[in-house]
């Protein structure tokens, strides 16, 4: 009597999620690439320890947004951010903010697989040690160690940590760059279309992956597959134009949503 | 008609036959352009090949071998007593049968008429008209020129008709073959192959060529200097010796010229390097765009200075500049005004060559690490790294194999290069450490050799052709490898 299914735990775990506290506040969000304007007054918040996926067309400033989570904007010539972004208490456009510091806090998983030439070791060890987390080399193993086994690649590369990480298939260097982002301890973890470089097998790794990272860390992805935001989230917001059309709770959403766009992209009506 | 002017006219008839066939083929297209094999442009171009190029063919080998035969027919006019003078005075008694020929079109008519009759002051008529004659005219000479004069105008004559109908005949030729499905197209592919074949074969015979009689000139000096002595004797002492005597043959050594280039090279290297490289990573990396676009093309007017300019500018402005601030140094420290840095020296000819590498491995450098792919950046600067760590720790990484690569080729620059060596290095061969000093190059030697009053059979000369050699391997397998790793980076990021 007290014992729940499976399904039923989930389904709890998932209410309490979509309860959460928010872990980042975006208000008024608008950007600008020189003169063309990509985001309109986008206010959307991103709950604590759930996966948000953000859909729409394409180009309609999904990765847009993602990357003002943690300023890559600011690596692109011409681009200007307006509004205000907060993680935690903290505004992430106050000029006291240090952006290097804000990116350890906020990591980010790029659409093709992006390891650095070197070893899978060097690869997962970069972020630590950059930001001086790790005293020896004997912590920084641990670290490498328990950031790829919670990437779910350690079984797959312990033999051969000192080999070239770009050796790994395609699936595996995702989950390596998973794992690199994972290694600095970072709160929030953007991922831009993680999977669409990578075969069904390897994408359904990810997808499992990214649902037992949602206990520790906050998750935002940007999707272009209804399905995968629909397996992977809990919470789901529709990009249309520039314009925030609708954030709801993922089941709502593709179940009954309120906006009439975000039904006919649902439908397959455009997009 | 002169051959030009031909040349001219064949060009003239070309265009025409290719404005014919166009004409044709558009009309045996009976309306319907998509049942033709080939466009229209096709059917003209095969016809005013046909036209133009055997007729141009002939009238180029024509010009060239008529002269030369017309000249030996004069030659044999000649009379006996002169031809068995010996070469020299056959040679001057031509030089004026060709003067006179050229001027005897210019006489006027009562001149002539004096001509023949004999009475005419060949020189000194000619010479009021602008042809000057070496000496008095023998009546022989006046003959042997009317006979050249006569041959040359038939032999125009005769090469204008044979070009003009070789000209006509290949337009008629060709045009008689257009049809719907003749396929013009094809034909005409073959003959842009076949000029793109004999281009690129001009380009690597001449190769071959130089290569050849480089080797051939360096194994005559081998002849008479050992190949042992020459590369690994250490004392250059080329002694040259008076024309002819055989006594004092001097002494060949390689490695005092080879030590001052690969000195010279490594100090230019020891500035370029480090600011080519800098000025690179401030271009691809920091520089915003409006910096970029002015501050990149200045760089590499930098790399279209004459090398020449570098040297002069070595040589009065960096060699004397260095000599005197080391005097005044050595005077500020021991109260002795004396210079320690010659004016002529490794150091000066370093420094200037490194400026003028500065362009080389910044623009290679600037194109190898704008390769390495963003997404390898952002990745970096994701994970919170700053521009700089980014940089050190992941771009210059991934660029070195190519960096490596433009490196080596910028050292072969360095090791070829010959204006400024020629004078901000000095010419003394000598084996020392000291920078300070004026030491030689292979470049330079080779310069000093060739420069004079020099026999081309003595060794001091053929030394140069070794030397050369010596020179064009190094830089070749240098450049050969510096391809390879170049090309080894680009497929890793393809
Ligand atoms: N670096 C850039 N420079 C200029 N315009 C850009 C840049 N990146 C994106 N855009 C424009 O911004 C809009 C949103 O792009 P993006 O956020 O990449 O869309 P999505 O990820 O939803 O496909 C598009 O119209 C795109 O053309
Ligand atoms: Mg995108």
């Amino acid at each position: 009597m007290n014992m729940m299914t499976e399904a039923a735990v989930e389904k709890a775990l998932d209410q309490k999620m979509t309860a959460a506290p928010y872990k980042m506040i975006g208000k008024d969000v608008s950007v600008y690439y020189g003169e063309k304007r990509a985001l309109f007054d986008v206010n959307l918040n991103i709950r604590e320890n759930t996966v948000t996926a953000l859909i729409g067309p394409s180009g309609c400033g999904k990765s847009t947004f993602l990357r003002t989570l943690n300023r890559m904007n600011d690596t692109i010539d011409h681009c200007r951010v307006t509004g205000k972004i907060t993680l935690d208490t903290d505004d992430i456009y106050d000029p006291q903010i240090d952006v290097v510091e804000l990116r350890a806090r906020v990591g980010m998983v790029f659409q093709k697989p992006n390891p650095f030439p070197k070893t899978i070791w060097e690869n997962v060890a970069y972020g630590p040690k950059i930001h001086g987390l790790a005293r020896s080399k004997a912590d920084l193993d641990v670290i490498v160690e328990q950031s790829l086994q919670k990437a779910g690649l350690f079984n797959e590369v312990k033999d051969r940590l000192h080999e070239a990480g770009t050796g790994l298939s395609g699936g595996q260097q995702q989950r390596l760059c998973i794992a690199r982002a994972i290694a600095v301890s970072p709160e929030v973890i953007l991922m831009d279309e993680p999977c669409s470089a990578l075969d069904p097998i390897a994408t359904a790794k990810v997808e499992e992956l990214i649902h037992e990272l949602r206990a520790n860390f906050t998750i935002v992805i940007v999707t272009h597959s209804m399905q995968q935001a629909a397996r992977v989230s809990q919470r789901t917001a529709m990009f249309h134009l520039g314009h925030l059309v609708e954030e709801n709770d993922t089941d709502k959403m593709f179940t009954n949503p309120d906006d009439q766009r975000t039904q006919d992209y649902i439908m397959g009506r455009f997009g | 008609m002169s051959a030009s002017f031909l040349f001219l006219l064949v060009l003239l008839i070309g265009f025409g036959a290719y404005l014919m066939a166009r004409a044709r083929a558009i009309a045996a297209s009976q309306g319907r352009s998509a049942s033709l094999h080939s466009l229209p442009g096709y059917h003209g171009a095969y016809v005013a090949i046909w036209t133009i190029l055997p007729a141009t063919l002939v009238l180029i080998v024509w010009s060239l071998v008529g002269p030369q035969m017309i000249d030996r027919e004069a030659r044999l006019s000649l009379p006996t007593e002169v031809l068995q003078q010996g070469a020299a005075p056959v040679e001057l008694a031509m030089g004026q049968v060709r003067a006179v020929a050229r001027g005897l079109p210019l006489l006027t008519d009562t001149e002539r008429a004096a001509l023949e009759a004999g009475t005419l002051d060949v020189r000194a008529t000619l010479a009021t008209k602008g042809v000057a004659l070496a000496g008095d005219t023998q009546p022989y000479m006046i003959k042997s020129a009317q006979k050249l004069n006569a041959l040359s105008g038939t032999s125009t004559i005769a090469m204008t008709a044979v070009v003009l109908a070789l000209s006509v005949a290949g337009a008629l030729w060709s045009l008689r073959s257009i049809s719907q499905r003749f396929r013009a197209r094809n034909r005409v592919e073959r003959v842009i192959l076949a000029a793109l074949v004999v281009a690129s074969s001009i380009a690597i015979l001449t190769t071959v060529g130089i290569v050849g009689s480089m080797l051939s000139e360096a194994l005559r000096f081998f002849q008479s200097v050992s190949p042992t002595s020459f590369f690994f004797g250490t004392v250059w002492d080329p002694r040259f010796a008076a024309a002819g005597s055989t006594g004092s043959s001097g002494q060949f050594g390689l490695l005092p010229l080879l030590a001052g280039t690969l000195y010279i090279a490594f100090v230019a290297m020891l500035f370029a390097v480090p600011v080519g490289l800098f000025a690179a990573i401030y271009m691809s990396e920091y520089a915003s765009r409006p910096v970029r676009s002015i501050a990149k093309p200045l760089l590499e007017i930098l790399a279209g200075i004459p090398t020449i300019v570098y040297g002069f500018f070595a040589l009065v402005t960096v060699g004397p500049f260095l000599r005197d601030i080391s005097a005044e140094l050595n005077g500020l420290v021991t109260g002795n005004y004396t210079n320690f840095i010659q004016a002529q020296s490794v150091l000066t000819a370093g420094i200037v060559m490194g400026i003028m590498l500065i362009p080389f491995v910044s623009s290679l450098s600037d194109d190898i690490i704008t390769q390495v792919p963003r997404s390898l950046r952002d990745g970096s600067l994701g994970l919170g790294a700053t521009r700089s760590e980014t940089i050190k720790r992941v771009v210059l990484p991934a660029a070195l194999p190519g960096i490596v690569g433009a490196l080596l080729l910028t050292a072969s620059r360095a090791v070829g290069e010959t204006m400024i060596v020629v004078l901000a290095a000095g010419v003394a061969a000598r084996m020392q450490l000291n920078p300070f000093e004026p030491m030689t190059t292979v470049t330079v030697k080779i310069v000093n050799q060739l420069t004079g009053d020099l026999e081309f059979t003595s060794p001091q000369t053929l030394v140069a052709f070794a030397l050369g050699i010596t020179l064009f391997t190094i830089t070749l397998c240098l450049n050969i490898y510096a391809l390879y790793i170049v090309r080894k980076y680009r497929e890793q990021y393809e």
